[in-house]
């Protein structure tokens, strides 16, 4: 009996952690004003629920236990080192007088978490900082996974999330949720953080692997929080261009680990539950009428999700989607894309005249889509050699292996293999 | 007449230096300060925080952009400085954005070393 009833303590530790980690962490940085204190009262309060919850039961709320638990830790723990230090005893005192509000599950706990994330993706740290610190603190991922996923050393990951949380705490970067007036600006940073992780998770920028699913399964769940936490039309926006793209990752790789274009995936193995969710998303997100270039994107990819077939899909709604992304956010690699769907909309001329025009100004004439995208309208309106030189462009600047392999395959096919 | 003195240091000879050199380089910053007082000379002084704790603010096309770390370009030139008082970096960045520098140049926003929140 007792020794169930401590095994049952041991499985609500390990369920609390998983699930209130974070959400206790994001307090106690509030509370004790450190990411470092706050890390150390978080181990310290989950060892002395490991030790205690079998003995004496779980807490009604173990997240208040815990929170309080780590704070008195933290506070012994100050006073503990007070003696080789002049300023401590005072910070000791300030911390113990300072009452912390109860961690209920009302607003409270929810402003901390945003908080946290806020201050991860803050623009005064670097966009690598802001990335490898919201991994770690908000997603709760280790210093040796973050570095796998980006294939850093983790001694490089650790220095950069040592920087971070120096500048943090030096420059004094405050653990708070922005004004209002700067609330635009500082989520685009959030979510330009959560679509960076995604991106590497779903087109790995080097390597041999085409993917990493973990990467962009993190970068969904962080989405999820961000809607949860501040449902603004962008944060709706961007993930469900994130479950769009996702829907998709079974078929865009074949058997062989090669790449499979859009148009001849087999639509049968798209994950329907994710585009049903997708789907829905934009239309909240669209129906806010405050919607921006994440929305806009999930739109066009809701188009393709929602087409039988390449043939049957709504080329005339892409493109007219794409005019008004491309007011909203000018790019040269929006323009091109749009030019591939002009292409599909009124035939491969029409497309290469206007990817012709993009590559004259010269600004993606490093970029090999943009080569390939003309190879691939060069060989359908049936100029070998021309395609050919194109195809040769673009495996000279694609890095990716399974990338070049495409480009390579398509070399073949039109009847020739790649000159060394 | 007044005149500021910029200090250029190399932080990693600054950071190399042991206890003692270190000890004698407070010394002599706080005798010539104590000189320059004396003589009713020094206005004021602060020692920044390292480079690695620099934001620089922009605004361009009527949109703020921070970044992290000091990147003047090096066509612009040191124009002149403000010290203020903001209770953390998003009020001081707030604050450097209403300059109209941030407009066409920049401004790098560094934190002040605070020798009374020093360890001893």
């Amino acid at each position: 009996m007792m020794q169930d009833a401590a095994g049952d303590a041991r499985l609500a530790v390990d369920a609390v952690y998983r699930q209130e980690s974070r959400r206790v962490l994001a307090t106690l940085i509030r509370l004790l004003g450190d990411f470092d204190l706050a890390e150390e009262a978080l181990h310290d309060a989950f060892a002395a629920a490991v030790e205690r919850w079998p003995r004496d039961g779980v807490p009604a709320s173990p997240r208040a236990w815990l929170v309080s638990t780590g704070r008195f830790k933290a506070i012994d723990s100050i006073r503990r080192r007070a003696r080789f230090h002049a300023s401590l005893p005072e910070l000791a005192r300030q911390l113990e007088s300072s009452s912390p509000d109860p961690p209920d599950d009302g607003e409270g706990v929810d402003d901390d978490r945003l908080r946290l994330v806020f201050t991860c993706c803050h623009p005064a740290l670097s966009i690598d900082a802001r990335i490898a610190l919201t991994l770690r603190e908000v997603c709760g991922l280790t210093t040796e996974q973050i570095a796998h996923a980006f294939l850093a050393t983790p001694s490089t990951l650790a220095q950069r999330i040592v920087r971070a949380k120096a500048k943090i705490r030096d420059a004094r970067i405050p653990y708070q949720v922005p004004l209002r007036a700067d609330l635009p600006e500082r989520l685009d940073a959030v979510l330009h953080v959560v679509y960076l992780v995604f991106n590497e998770g779903y087109s790995a920028s080097s390597g041999e692997a085409l993917t990493r699913p973990d990467l962009s399964g993190e970068a969904i769940r962080l989405g999820r929080l961000i809607v949860e936490l501040l449902p603004e039309p962008e944060a709706i926006g961007l993930l469900a261009l994130m479950l769009l793209h996702e829907s998709r990752r079974a078929a865009r790789t074949s058997a062989e680990g090669e790449l499979v274009l859009l148009a001849e995936q087999d639509r049968a193995s798209w994950s329907q539950e994710m585009i049903a969710e997708g789907c829905g998303l934009v239309e909240r997100a669209l129906r806010s009428r405050r919607f921006g270039p994440y929305a806009l994107q999930a739109a066009i990819a809701a188009v393709h999700a929602e087409a039988p077939t390449a043939e049957a899909t709504d080329w005339a709604q892409i493109v007219g989607l794409y005019d008004v992304l491309l007011r909203a956010e000018p790019s040269p690699v929006v323009e091109l894309n749009r030019a591939a769907a002009v292409a599909m909309r009124d035939g491969p001329a029409a497309g290469l005249a206007l990817v012709d025009a993009i590559l004259a100004r010269g600004e993606l004439d490093g970029y090999h889509l943009a080569h390939s995208a003309r190879a691939d309208l060069l060989r359908r309106l049936g100029g070998t050699e021309e395609a050919r030189a194109a195809y040769q462009r673009a495996l000279e600047l694609a890095r990716q292996e399974p990338e070049r392999r495409f480009i390579e395959r398509r070399l073949r096919e039109l009847g020739d293999g790649p000159a060394d | 007449m007044r005149y500021l003195c910029l200090i250029y240091d190399d932080e990693n000879v600054v950071n190399a230096m042991t206890p003692a050199e270190r000890e004698t380089r407070h010394r002599d910053y706080f005798a010539v300060t104590q000189e320059m007082r004396d003589a009713g000379q020094h206005v004021a002084g602060e020692a920044l925080q390292p480079v690695a704790t620099a934001t620089t603010v922009r605004i361009r096309n009527g949109k703020l952009s921070t970044t992290d770390g000091p990147f003047a370009e090096t066509k612009e030139q040191l124009g002149g400085f403000y010290l203020i008082n903001a209770a953390n970096l998003d009020e001081a960045i707030q604050l450097a954005a209403k300059l109209p520098s941030a407009h066409i140049g920049s401004i790098e926003v560094r934190p002040v070393v605070d020798f009374s929140q020093q360890p001893s």
